[in-house]
């Protein structure tokens, strides 16, 4: 059953037709359309947002497209089981099933192909690998000059079938005999035009992108996605000033989704602090702004007059926000 | 005026030291000027990583080479010209790798065309810097004929490849490193206004 949701972002009705499992806490998970109409295309690197009605509480993540682009009869997406999370991945992996109905936004792309690049490098560690399938693919069909670095746990499903479909364009890093990808050496022995894209855990992240800047990449050639899980934290309270509410977020709820679960309409479009689109101004508040997004600038978080109800937190007295 | 309110030509920046993995200095005339400066920022082991090319033209007797000479462990490269020099810049070029930073320092010819070759061999425009030093001459490509007219300083300018007297607008191809040269008299020909040293 689907439950009509508040928010206005179009969204379209698939039914789950196929789940994999592709490792021991990895799922592939494959969504047609109930309607049978095309679905719109994507590009690699682009993500949409998932709508499940986990008992009262309605969910949205994103997740990277993980099927060759140009496909518009089915999506799919990887789920890593996050056992520690907010319960999405948890909900994804224990109660959905074939042939259950969900809603999902259309796609959007925040981590594009750089057209302008000689060559592509891509840096993946763990589940950071999704976004980089669908680019694979694309740039394998255009006999576009790239390269991978996957480091993973272990070794696993994911593995075996990317060593199959790209042999010695991927290498392969397995934590669990202490392979590292030699970072250093990569980034100061690739040809000139050459771009960077990055994904994966936060440390990693931190780790390549300073690596490249000290090595001297100009940052027009380095691209990183970073979803952010929202943080949890102590509840609060919200008062939204143009709806003239008050909303209560709860310890593992964002302020996004309790700002939709009291009905008002809200935009988004990664849900996590990337891509600036749910930007909210603060009309005023007294306590402590706790943000979490990598969108503003520290000179705006410092301004205490924006925030980015996806990822971040308030703690305090009051907030007032232009919503 | 034609000349005014057109805003393409290059930017320009005093040289700052970046992170890299090799430095390609090029300077003619007193762009050795923007390399010494640049010294006095540069961190510990920059210059052991650095290729400095130099034409010094106009410069030529001011003792420039001895003192760029002595920034760096390597054969300091002195060219006779900016076209003896390019052939030179493109092999520096051919085997550089991502974490080349380039300097471009001096007229605007050697810029214009140091850069074309830099981003030809597919060094990223984040990469270059540029500053501007010495003579205002300006190299002109005719609109007409495609001529290219070097060290152009009056306004206008006789094509020195049609003969047809250039106007010499500030509209500046980043593609050839070039301003651009429009006939002034074309509707009289004989009728233009007499040079002018307008570009020192
Ligand atoms: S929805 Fe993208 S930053 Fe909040």
């Amino acid at each position: 059953m689907i439950t009509k949701s508040a928010d206005k972002t179009p969204k379209i009705e698939v039914e789950v037709t196929h789940i994999q499992q592709v490792s021991d806490i990895i799922k592939r998970f494959t969504f047609t359309p109930v309607d049978g109409a095309p679905l719109p295309v994507f590009g690699g690197g682009a993500h949409i947002v998932v709508e499940m009605s986990d008992g009262d509480i309605i969910r949205r993540n994103p997740y990277s497209l993980v099927s060759k682009p140009g496909t518009t009869d089915n999506y799919q997406i990887s789920v890593r089981r996050d056992d520690v999370g907010r319960g999405g991945s948890l909900y994804m992996h224990n109660t959905l099933k074939v042939g259950d109905h969900l809603l999902v936004s259309h796609p959007v792309n925040l981590f594009h192909i750089d057209r302008r690049a000689r060559k592509h490098l891509l840096i993946a560690g763990g589940i950071g690998i999704t976004p980089f399938l669908a680019m694979m693919a694309e740039l394998e069909d255009e006999v576009a000059n790239f390269e991978l670095h996957l480091s993973a746990r272990t070794d696993g499903a994911f593995l075996d079938e990317l060593r199959g479909l790209y042999g010695s364009k991927g290498s392969f890093y397995r934590d669990d005999h202490n392979e590292v990808i030699p970072l250093n050496d990569l980034l100061t022995g690739q040809p000139l035009g050459t771009h960077l894209y990055v994904c994966g855990p936060n440390g990693m992240l931190e780790w390549v992108l300073r690596t490249a800047e000290d090595a001297g990449w100009p940052s027009q050639n380095v691209h990183y996605e970073r979803f952010l899980a929202p943080a949890t934290g102590l509840p609060y309270e919200v008062n939204l000033a143009t709806s003239g509410i008050t909303v209560r977020v709860g310890g593992h709820q964002s302020m996004l989704e309790a700002i939709e679960a009291a009905g008002v309409d809200a935009p988004y479009l990664c849900r996590g602090g990337a891509c600036g689109q749910c930007e909210t101004r603060v009309v005023s508040y007294d306590g402590e702004l706790l943000h979490n997004d990598h969108f503003l600038t520290e000179e705006e978080h410092a301004s205490g007059t924006k925030i980015m109800p996806c990822v971040s937190r308030f703690q305090g007295r009051e907030l007032v926000l232009e919503r | 005026m034609l000349v005014e309110g057109i805003k393409s030509r290059p930017i320009y920046h005093p040289l700052e030291p970046k992170p890299g993995s090799r430095h390609i200095l090029v300077a003619d005339a007193e762009g050795a000027e923007a390399i010494l400066e640049l010294a006095t920022k540069t961190p510990d082991g920059f210059w052991d990583k650095a290729r400095i090319l130099y034409i010094p033209r106009s410069a030529v007797g001011k003792g420039y080479e001895e003192r760029l000479q002595a920034l760096t462990p390597f054969p300091l490269y002195v060219g006779p010209t900016i076209a003896a020099a390019i052939p030179r810049l493109t092999k520096e070029l051919s085997d550089a790798q991502m974490g080349t930073q380039i300097y471009l320092a001096g007229t605007e010819g050697l810029v214009g065309q140091a850069m074309i070759v830099a981003l030809e061999a597919g060094v990223d425009q984040g990469s270059i810097q540029r500053d501007h030093r010495g003579s205002e001459a300006r190299r002109v490509q005719c609109v007409h004929c495609k001529g290219i007219t070097e060290e152009v300083t009056t306004q206008p300018v006789k094509c020195t490849h049609c003969g047809l007297m250039l106007l010499v607008r500030d509209h500046y191809s980043r593609r050839i490193g070039a301003f651009q040269g429009v006939c002034i008299d074309a509707e009289q020909p004989g009728t233009a206004p007499e040079p002018e040293e307008a570009f020192l």
